[in-house]
């Protein structure tokens, strides 16, 4: 599903990135794990297309990114990538319901209430999705961002840290909500993280 | 559609300076639209009421009162003037036709003209009912005056000196209505006009009780003002200097009064537009700063619904929508605003001044403003629009 190969990048006047090869068939989690200064959250922006890389290429689903230029770009990641930050963005002004049906308009797909709905309810969350994103909990946001990343049924999540501000209780219960929910989906997961709890979890991890 | 309502879910987030903004574009809208409308209406009305009227020959005072008082009978009349005068000018041979009119009594406010039948020709006044005065006393009502005092055909009353309402009540005068106008947009329809006899009557009757007065009043008789129409241009080259300096009447010009007037509201007008204009401009930079603010706060939102597929053109076209909305609320503020500030000065004006403003449909100032608030709104929205295109979305998402 997600192939990359002799990915480079380096910033102005800042010391050169060197990426491992990473393989990600559908279905599949790996973690990138890698301490703060590693380029993790720049590895996850590569994949998602929001920037280019100075050397090697990636392929998602049989498409290099590097031949998509602008709004063809921004069209292939809403429809194909779902992306969880760290701290979960969500439009403030709109309910979670209303995030999500959001997501699905801007990737250019149909109003699909009924899957955004079971969605939030596989998630623990479907009695809080008329409540504005300002009013969940954190862990609560969270499970709306996995929510908002597959309501487009995207082939590959990308996760950047999802658990780290969560304690240890929430951090396992996302962790493997994650993991079920994504794989479950039949997309593929890239989550990166410092978090070494997350290890054990799962099978597949890359360290940079 | 989606975008419009995400666009108007982020102006209710931001209540407080969502409502400035409005208020201040309402504010400016509503003045402009007011003061257009009002100074349209004035002119129209002025402009109708002064149409074929060369000249108007009355007692020596201020030219400007003396058009008032016998063009619009909103002013007090400058004084009197001598019959015997009059008829002499009269028989000018480049006067077209002159019509004589007598006032200084009123019923309820509205003023009771005497003159003759030429004064109807001349503002193509018809009978809605009845018809013209044939014996003194008898009155030609208005179609406002029919209407506001609700007087029917054969009605009577009795007149008061003076304009006041409260004015003392001439007992002997004892009018009786015996004809009503169609309403002609004019001032003929917010008077009661009857025949110049019926006000020398009234009066002799009380000043002096001299028997067979008829006859003198042809020599020591007296009018109010002359309304003059000319047979050529040349009329005005002589005629008024002529009056002004060989006679004890003066001659004054209503185009050139009004003109005067005119400029001297003008100014009035011109500065209130000034102030309206303005208020849009600070309203303009009210919207501007209202949605660079809500966009330093919004990068990251921004920036998030560029990773889920927006395009940056998408996100130029939501802060435009916000403008455009707001403004539009604006505009609409703006216009009730504007008409309720008319009604209420429609109906102060016409109690005191006798002069009220009609708004019927939309006025063209109203559908002017409309394309202005809007450019208005895209000018004051370009910046931050150009701002939210060009947002490097992946550095704001690392510095979460």
């Amino acid at each position: 599903m997600l192939s990359t190969s002799a990915l480079t990048f380096s910033y102005p006047n800042g010391t050169p990135f060197v990426f491992p090869n990473l393989n990600v068939a559908s279905n599949q989690a790996v973690l990138v794990l890698g301490n703060s200064g590693k380029g993790k959250t720049t590895l996850l922006h590569l994949l998602a297309g929001l920037m280019d890389p100075t050397g090697g290429t990636i392929e998602l689903d049989g498409t290099a990114l590097a031949t998509l230029k602008g709004s063809a770009r921004d069209r292939f990641r809403g429809k194909n990538i779902g992306l969880v930050f760290q701290q979960s963005q969500f439009i403030r002004s709109i309910s979670v319901l209303e995030n999500l049906r959001l997501a699905r308009s801007l990737a250019g797909l149909s109003k699909d209430d009924a899957f955004a709905e079971r969605l939030l309810s596989e998630l623990g969350i479907s009695e809080r999705k008329n409540a504005k994103p300002n009013e969940l909990s954190i862990g609560e946001r969270q499970r709306a961002a996995i929510a908002r990343a597959l309501v487009t049924k995207p082939k590959i999540v990308l996760a950047d840290e999802p658990t780290s501000a969560l304690d240890d209780e929430n951090c396992e219960a996302v962790a493997a909500l994650f993991e079920r929910t994504v794989t479950g989906h039949g997309a593929a997961l890239v989550i990166v993280t410092h978090d070494q709890r997350l290890k054990n979890r799962f099978k597949k991890s890359v360290s940079l | 559609m989606r975008m419009l309502r995400l666009a108007y879910a982020n102006l209710k987030e931001h209540f407080l300076s969502t409502i400035l903004s409005v208020m201040l574009l309402g504010i400016g809208v509503g003045m402009v639209s007011f003061i257009v409308t009002v100074s349209e209406q004035l002119n129209n009305r002025f402009n109708r009421d002064i149409r074929g009227i060369d000249m108007v020959v009355g007692a020596k005072g201020s030219p400007l009162q003396l058009i008032l008082s016998a063009v619009y009978q909103i002013d007090n009349p400058t004084g009197n003037i001598p019959l015997a005068e009059v008829n002499k000018l009269k028989r000018h041979p480049l006067i077209k036709y002159s019509i004589p009119l007598s006032y200084g009594d009123s019923y309820q406010g509205f003023r009771i003209v005497g003159t003759d039948s030429l004064y109807l020709t001349h503002y193509q006044a018809a009978f809605a009912e009845g018809e013209l005065w044939k014996h003194s006393m008898d009155v030609v009502i208005g179609s406002s005056v029919a209407e506001k005092l609700n007087l029917k055909l054969g009605a009577h009353f009795h007149g008061n000196h003076g304009f006041d309402k409260e004015g003392h009540a001439h007992e002997e005068s004892h009018y009786n209505v015996v004809g009503i106008l169609m309403p002609t947009g004019t001032v003929a329809d917010r008077l009661i006009l009857t025949s110049t006899e019926s006000v020398w009557d009234i009066h002799n009757h009380e000043e002096s009780k001299l028997e067979h007065y008829h006859q003198s009043e042809q020599e020591t008789g007296e009018i109010t003002a002359l309304l003059v129409k000319f047979k050529s241009p040349m009329g005005i080259m002589q005629i008024p200097r002529m009056v002004n300096e060989k006679t004890s009447m003066q001659a004054a010009l209503p185009a050139i009064e009004i003109n005067r007037l005119y400029s001297l509201m003008g100014v009035g007008f011109t500065t209130l537009q000034i102030i309206g204009m303005v208020i849009m401009c600070i309203a303009a930079l009210s919207v501007f700063i209202s949605l660079l603010n809500s966009l330093k706060e919004r990068k990251y939102e921004l920036a998030l619904m560029r990773s889920l597929g927006a395009s940056p053109f998408k996100l130029f076209g939501l802060i435009i929508q916000e403008s455009l909305l707001l403004c539009l609320a604006g505009y609409t503020l703006g216009i009730i605003l504007g008409r309720v500030g008319i009604m209420l000065l429609s109906s102060l004006g016409e109690d005191q001044f006798q002069f009220s403003v009609s708004q019927s449909g939309i006025a063209d100032i109203e559908l002017w403003l409309l394309p202005l608030t809007l450019c208005i709104g895209l000018v004051a929205a370009l910046i931050p629009a150009i701002r939210a295109y060009r947002s490097d979305i992946s550095s704001i998402l690392r510095n979460e």
